[in-house]
């Protein structure tokens, strides 16, 4: 179990490793990685800085991780969440999951990405040729989330 | 009250924080940011729409309605864009 909120990069190869280890019942694990992109909505992008509201990050996200656990039989979950100045190419987010069987470590990999999206309490300030621009939340993102009410 | 401001309420505002002495009347989150709005034209410019203007009250996300404390500690920002 763990949630990280950082300023540096991680290692995928490095975290994967260090969480399968010594873990003979774990039958899958689903990752995901998020990464920065260099163009939004037609514009370049040259960098993105994301700030966040620390405790609350850190309280969300392990209520997320809780909600995740009660749904799904994890046998171990994994986020890390960077905050501050990434460029194009950059890892933001790595969610990691596993358990016995492929179906949840899928499913609650992804409905850990869907809420946090839209819980966690972090915003990206894009920099763009004419200048800085806040990201906008999209509908989307709360339809994602929406899918997982019980 | 101490109040944190995140984002573009943040840079609108001018200030990632204050601390505040609330009315009496100032019974909800959403009697706080009308109250809020009075406090300068910067205050009103960027809590006008409501819609984007999310509550937190000690760190967990809130609706309008819910009740605050002059010990709580609150939080607006608007819609989260993480991931």
């Amino acid at each position: 179990m763990a949630i990280r909120v950082q300023a540096g990069d991680f290692d995928v190869g490095a975290e994967y490793a260090a969480f399968t280890a010594g873990r003979t019942s774990v039958g899958g694990v689903a990752m995901f990685v998020g990464l920065v992109r260099d163009i939004a909505g037609g514009e370049a992008v040259s960098a993105m800085t994301l700030e966040h509201y620390p405790g609350m990050t850190e309280k969300q996200l392990e209520a997320i991780e809780e909600e995740a656990r009660r749904r799904w039989p994890l046998d171990d979950v994994l986020v890390i969440h960077r905050h501050g100045r990434l460029e194009p190419g950059d890892r933001i987010v790595m969610v990691a999951t596993a358990s016995a069987h492929r179906d949840a470590a899928f499913e609650s990999c992804r409905f850990l990405m869907d809420w946090l999206k839209t819980k966690a309490p972090f915003w990206k300030l894009e920099a763009m040729p004419d200048g800085e621009r806040w990201v906008e939340a999209k509908d989307s993102d709360d339809a994602a989330a929406a899918r997982w009410a019980e | 009250m101490k109040i944190l401001y995140f984002a573009w309420l943040r840079s609108k505002i001018g200030v990632p924080t204050e601390t505040v002495d609330l009315p009496a009347e100032v019974a909800t989150a959403g009697d706080l940011v009308e109250w809020l709005k009075t406090r300068s034209p910067r205050h009103a410019e960027a809590l006008a729409n409501s819609k984007v203007v999310k509550v937190a009250v000690n760190q967990e996300h809130v609706p309008y309605d819910h009740p605050i404390a002059a010990t709580d500690e609150v939080a607006l920002f608007p819609p989260v864009t993480g991931g």
